[in-house]
């Protein structure tokens, strides 16, 4: 059984090899939880560690445009109903807990605006600002039906591999 | 340095991050760094609190040094010394 001591061998190599870097899995499109990953992601940025963002599922529509958006090809029935029912882009996504009907996001975003706390958008902006690397799921894009146009300028386009050897090159990861 | 120290000392740069929640008081303090040369010292107003654990972490992570915090009232003032 010299495979304990060899896998520990080549996990401590792995680490070692490992340098600074937050990787963060967004899965979730919901205000809150996209709050947070913005917070976490400017302050890291801040403190000069290398952030990528990669959007997935519902999290891609975080990056969505608001607004009409002229389309390159016309999107099929599904698309469109995907398109029309999903939120579109940081100003339309609401709270995953005591939402009741929009009241509670409308409740929060006011609180959060009394109390100076940075908007999703300004918090998007900043990251933005700072070299934050904002990557798009194509494979959610391509299911939806979501289009390049749709999102917002200067987004990256990746698969699984980006975000497996951009986290496996980094020592924090997270899911949202 | 003490506090006597603290308040005597010349600062370059004032960045007023006052009613701002986190992360404002960081990236304003980043930002206002910019515009401090080397060696200078960076003063940062905050009325949350948290600032005054997180400047200190944040100063040691990019290589500046954290000279110390005065509480004013409602308000803490940190002082920090460009080192990068």
């Amino acid at each position: 059984m010299a495979d304990g001591a060899s896998v520990a061998g080549r996990q401590s190599a792995v680490q070692e090899k490992r340098i600074e870097g937050l990787t963060m899995l967004i899965f979730s499109g919901d205000l809150d939880k996209a709050l947070s990953a913005f917070i976490v992601a400017n302050g890291a940025a801040a403190m000069d560690i290398p952030v990528t963002l990669f959007f997935t599922f519902w999290g891609v529509n975080i990056m969505r445009r608001e607004g009409q958006v002229q389309l390159l090809e016309k999107k099929t029935f599904m698309e469109s109903m995907f398109g029309w029912m999903m939120p579109k882009g940081p100003n339309k996504l609401v709270l995953s807990n005591m939402n009741m009907g929009g009241m509670g996001t409308l409740m929060l975003k006011k609180e959060m605006a009394k109390k100076n706390v940075y908007s999703l958008p300004k918090l998007i902006e900043e990251a933005r600002e700072q070299g934050v690397r904002l990557v798009i799921c194509t494979m959610t894009m391509d299911i939806m039906g979501i289009k390049k146009e749709e999102l917002m300028p200067g987004v990256e386009f990746g698969g699984v591999t980006t975000f497996v050897s951009t986290a496996n090159e980094g020592n924090m990861t997270l899911f949202i | 340095m003490t506090e006597i120290d603290l308040k005597n000392i010349k600062v370059d740069k004032t960045v007023d991050a006052r009613g701002t929640a986190c992360p404002g008081p960081l990236l304003e303090a980043k930002r206002g760094m910019a515009a401090v040369p080397m060696g200078g010292i960076l003063e940062v107003l905050s009325s949350d609190i948290g600032t005054t654990e997180d400047l200190p972490l944040w100063a040691n992570k990019v290589g500046h040094q954290c000279l110390g915090t005065i509480e004013e009232a409602g308000y803490w003032k940190v002082f920090v010394k460009k080192g990068k």
